[in-house]
């Protein structure tokens, strides 16, 4: 008899918990500028102050960040068959960033305000799915055309960012390029509890569909036959990947890759059962862009590099190897 | 009793031709059935519009008085399990993982249940898989990834199975293991539709066929009596000629 898949995924998920709770625990600690552990211990300022309202926030953002990406990039490749299906390859990362660089540059006072930017990103990234959804009905479409289609729409977005980033004044070009460099920085807490929100959603949505998704895995003719609606588990799978990616891209702007390498590295260590996979690259994405995050502000201190610099250097060879190896 | 019926049923792609034009015909478990034809005659369309997966053009077809593309689908999929002609060669699953997905209509809950377990170990006994249940579904031969996809049907526990062709691509000894092992399954009662191009084999195994000309049903009746050779030879474009070998054994030949 096989392992009972209840016991390996739970002694697998509980192992992840803990180890992603570690980083999440440790890393807040490190970083550019030296903390008086004692101090903080002690509760006293300014130690204690930067730990929680910047160390600890920031911490959990890339935490959020990161397991939304995975997540979304697992369920992209699931839904699709497609192992180079990523938010970034389909257009959506560009489409969620067209989004609120236009928030940006065409909203009115001196800084657009995060609900604002939150929901242009939401609009560019489901704007994609509608797109990709219109021409779905007209015509049937490989995984393949559908990753070429969204290389062209992330030029098409690449270049209306640029000219939207032209075109607007200095105080808001600052603020679009910042922002495009996609970074964690500390924010309020209440954001952090709307996108906490969104991605839990998100997420139990995909651990709902995992056996679906499992099912996918033999084709849309087999998993018609058990009884599988592929074209709505389809649409409803890129709306949430959408959902994921708009929000997260939203508050830290776009990185890349991280929908590519954790999906990736923990399929091939763990197999590719997706009840086990979808909590796995919760954790393990959320654990991989906190760490990154600590070397982007650790590496070169006092100076922080944005985290999307590490994700890309991590996952540039990691996406070369990756074609090569197929 | 199982009554599938088929009643005046048509199929035409929007804007195309018709593919299958007035079909009538019944199937009653348990049987084994061969849907013949030549390429393009409607075979798997015709399994298509019964497995739910396409609405007739016009006509019904009825599992129990009830058009089947109006029965709910994880209902429908209790009654009928269909085995397409092709899935994905490279799939990262195990043989048991690959049976289990049989068991989607009966719940859609994280893990199978003991009930979802039995009726694995009941498919993999039936077709002889035990000594593969722990391999992985992507490093079996044509052959056996064939037997593991017919147990994810007799796993799902549905009384009708469609197989689209399950024989291609197999050599002699995987083909006739095949074979007895529908023949097996019809006999513990299943009804089973084949769409098959190995009319010997379907003569020698199947209670009826359903012979296909250009959408048309040309034939619904014993092998004997359908592959009568001048009706396979209308339907096919080419002679056909029953042989009988020294032990009695009958067998078709074609082509001139």
């Amino acid at each position: 008899m096989a392992v009972d898949p209840r016991q390996k995924i739970g002694s697998v998920v509980l192992t992840a918990t803990l180890a992603a709770l570690a980083v999440a625990a440790v890393t807040p600690l490190l970083g550019g500028s030296g903390m008086d552990y004692a101090r903080l211990w002690r509760g006293e300022s300014p130690d204690w102050e930067i730990f929680v309202n910047l160390r600890v926030p920031r911490t959990l953002l890339a935490f959020l960040a990161g397991a939304a990406l995975s997540v979304a990039g697992a369920l992209y490749q699931a839904i699709l068959r497609e192992a180079l299906a990523t938010p970034s390859s389909l257009g959506v990362t560009a489409a969620a960033a067209l989004g609120a660089v236009g928030a940006i540059a065409l909203g009115s006072g001196e800084e657009t305000g995060f609900p604002v930017v939150w929901a242009a990103a939401l609009v560019g990234s489901g704007a994609v799915i509608a797109f990709v959804a219109a021409l779905g009905r007209v015509k049937r479409f490989t995984a393949f055309t559908l990753l070429l289609t969204g290389i062209a729409l992330s030029g098409i977005c690449t270049a209306l960012i640029l000219l939207l980033h032209s075109l607007a004044g200095i105080t808001r070009s600052f603020q679009i390029a910042h922002w495009l460099m996609g970074g964690i920085d500390a924010v309020e807490y209440s954001v952090l509890g709307w996108l906490a929100g969104a991605i839990a959603l998100g997420t139990w949505w995909s651990i709902r569909q995992a056996r679906v998704l499992n099912v996918l895995m033999l084709g849309e003719a087999w998993a018609a036959g058990r009884g599988v609606d592929c074209r709505r588990v389809t649409w409803q799978g890129f709306a949430v990947g959408a959902m994921l990616v708009g929000s997260v891209t939203a508050v830290t702007g776009p990185i890349g890759f991280v929908g590519l390498i954790v999906p990736h590295l923990l399929r091939r260590m763990l197999g590719s059962d997706y009840r086990l996979l979808i909590p796995v690259c919760w954790l393990g994405g959320g654990a991989f862009l906190v760490v990154c995050d600590a070397i982007s502000r650790s590496i070169l201190a006092p100076v922080e590099i944005p985290v999307g610099v590490t994700t890309a250097l991590l996952g540039g060879p990691f996406f070369v190897w990756l074609l090569w190896s197929r | 009793m199982i009554r599938l019926v088929l009643d005046g049923l048509e199929f035409a792609y929007p804007g195309g031709k018709p593919v299958l034009r007035g079909i009538d015909a019944v199937a009653e478990k348990p049987a084994l059935i061969g849907i013949i034809g030549p390429n393009g005659a409607g075979k798997s369309t015709l399994l298509d519009l019964i497995a739910g997966h396409r609405v007739p053009s016009a006509g019904r077809c009825t599992l129990e008085g009830r058009a089947i593309h109006e029965i709910e689908r994880a209902a429908l999929c209790r009654q009928i399990a269909h085995v397409p002609q092709l899935v994905p060669a490279e799939v990262p699953l195990t043989v048991e993982e690959v049976i289990l997905t049989g068991r989607l209509p009966h719940g859609r809950g994280l893990f199978e249940n003991e009930e979802d377990q039995a009726a694995m170990e009941r498919a993999i006994t039936r077709t002889h898989l035990e000594a593969f249940r722990g391999r992985r579904f992507g490093a079996l031969s044509g052959g056996e990834k064939q037997r593991v996809l017919l147990a994810a049907a007799v796993c799902q526990s549905a009384p009708i199975i469609l197989l689209d062709e399950p024989s291609a691509h197999l050599d002699p000894e995987n083909e006739a293991a095949m074979w007895e092992l529908l023949r097996e399954l019809q006999q513990a009662g299943h009804l089973i539709l084949v769409v098959t191009h190995h009319l010997t084999l379907a003569a020698q195994h199947c209670d009826r066929i359903w012979l296909l000309e250009q959408g048309r049903l040309a034939a619904d009746a014993v092998p004997c009596e359908a592959f009568e050779p001048a009706r396979l030879e209308r339907v096919f474009r080419v002679p056909f000629h029953w042989h009988q070998s020294a032990e009695g054994r009958v067998f078709l030949t074609y082509g001139r």
